[in-house]
């Protein structure tokens, strides 16, 4: 299993390093974004609930642009008829994938957090970094499950881009929600020193329970 | 209904409290009933368990929207705005409709009935998970203001018997409803083997559905 997962990781980052279709398409989003929302709200700076709420917001749109390129090349070009011919677990494919769309989040968000520190954020951003990055693994845990699972059942109907945003908006809320809560006091001015215990702990409790929901039926995505 | 003790500062406008609660639980008691069924049929391919999954997500969606709608009312009513941001039942309630809204778009979309059967089957364990999962992170988002009209007691005996009375009403109804649905969907399969049978037609059926197929 391990060795499995090891080599789809291996396989997807490689792919995404050559082909660089989703980390820059993402991160060029993030920014544009931000660019939006200082016209949309016709503000110079953010602070507090509003900055964090915009930070959400963005990389969560973000994730669904990475998710949606998640399983087109297995889809297109046979990739999933290659891996039901190997003799291996089928779960490791969820996990591998997971793990990638993870490292994408992580990568997207080095070059989004400093982006909004220099357009948009108010206060600094270094005090209130080692809190924050905790709260983006969390959430970044979270959002890669349910958009992996959520691409697995996409990428198989007609209106897959259509499908995946509608499925993975309503499942993403309470991340969103809890990430957003757990980041609004460190953003703001003056802010506190680290997240809301009690944020980080829903952040957890719905990673762990959805990883394993999906985890558990992942496998009857691939059965044909 | 009319036999409850008229609320002293509501009124009247309080009495849709027998109608919306029990709708709202009946229809959230469909949706993990779904999951259950779509559970089921993953584990044993039976199709019929997709039918039952289809058929009690589909009531529910239903009695979701009269639910919304007697809410929006009774806080109209109530507070003097149709929708309240600060109320977890109420948000978290439209989040889940919002998610199931999904449910019919996404079994249209895929043709392969078998396949519909199980991708639908994941989707409705993995929203079944989500429906409690959602109830505890909104919950605790938001301030109290919300009315906790079953734990936090204080309600005359009155009022209980009446609203345990619409609750098993309720659900009642939506039992009944969902086997005549099953009945009716079962029927018109049959209707369908038998014409084809009649006219000596060979093949699948023609068109798409997002309902499920059962072939007897």
């Amino acid at each position: 299993m391990r060795r499995t997962v090891a080599a789809l990781l291996r396989k997807d980052l490689t792919a995404e390093r050559r082909t660089l279709e989703s980390i820059p398409a993402m991160t060029l989003f993030t920014v544009t974004t931000f660019v939006l929302f200082h016209f949309g709200l016709d503000r110079d700076t953010l602070e507090g609930d509003l900055a964090s709420g915009v930070l959400w917001v963005t990389l969560l749109f973000a994730a669904v642009l990475g998710q949606n390129r998640l399983f087109v090349a297995e889809h297109e070009q046979g990739g999933f008829d290659g891996f039901l011919l190997a003799p291996v677990d089928r779960t490791a494919l969820f996990v591998a994938k997971a793990l990638a769309l993870f490292a994408f989040l992580c990568v997207v968000e080095v070059v989004a957090l400093p982006a909004f520190a220099i357009l948009l954020l108010g206060p600094g951003l270094l005090d209130p970094l080692p809190g924050l990055i905790l709260t983006l693994l969390l959430a970044n845990a979270g959002i890669a499950t349910v958009g992996t699972l959520v691409a697995g059942i996409a990428i198989r109907t007609r209106a897959r881009d259509l499908i995946g945003p509608l499925l993975t908006l309503p499942l993403l809320v309470p991340v969103i929600l809890a990430a957003s809560e757990a980041t609004a006091p460190l953003l703001a001015e003056g802010g506190a020193g680290g997240p809301p215990a009690r944020w980080l702990a829903i952040l957890a409790i719905y990673d762990l329970t959805i990883g394993l929901v999906a985890y558990g039926v992942f496998d009857f995505l691939l059965e044909d | 209904m009319l036999w409850a003790p008229r609320e002293a500062t509501q009124g009247n406008i309080q009495r849709i409290f027998y109608l919306h609660v029990p709708l709202a639980i009946v229809a959230l008691g469909g949706f993990v009933a779904g999951g259950w069924f779509g559970l089921q049929h993953l584990r044993t391919g039976d199709r019929g368990h997709d039918l039952k999954s289809y058929v009690a997500i589909h009531m529910s969606l239903i009695f979701g929207v009269a639910a919304l709608i007697t809410g929006s009312i009774w806080a109209r009513g109530e507070w003097g705005h149709w929708w309240l941001w600060d109320e977890p039942t109420l948000v978290s309630f439209l989040i889940v409709f919002l998610l199931y809204a999904t449910y019919q778009p996404l079994r249209f979309s895929i043709e392969d009935p078998e396949r519909q059967a199980r991708y639908a089957a994941v989707f409705a364990v993995v929203a079944g998970v989500f429906v409690p999962l959602n109830f505890m992170a909104v919950r605790t988002a938001t301030e109290k203001t919300h009315p906790k009209t079953l734990t936090a007691g204080g309600m005359p005996a009155e009022v209980w018997i009446t609203f345990l009375v619409g609750l098993v009403a309720m659900t009642l109804l939506f039992v009944t409803l969902w086997k005549y649905e099953m009945a009716a969907k079962h029927t018109r399969f049959e209707i369908k083997r038998l014409r084809r049978r009649l006219t000596g037609e060979r093949g699948p059926a023609a068109g798409r559905s997002a309902a499920p197929q059962v072939t007897a």
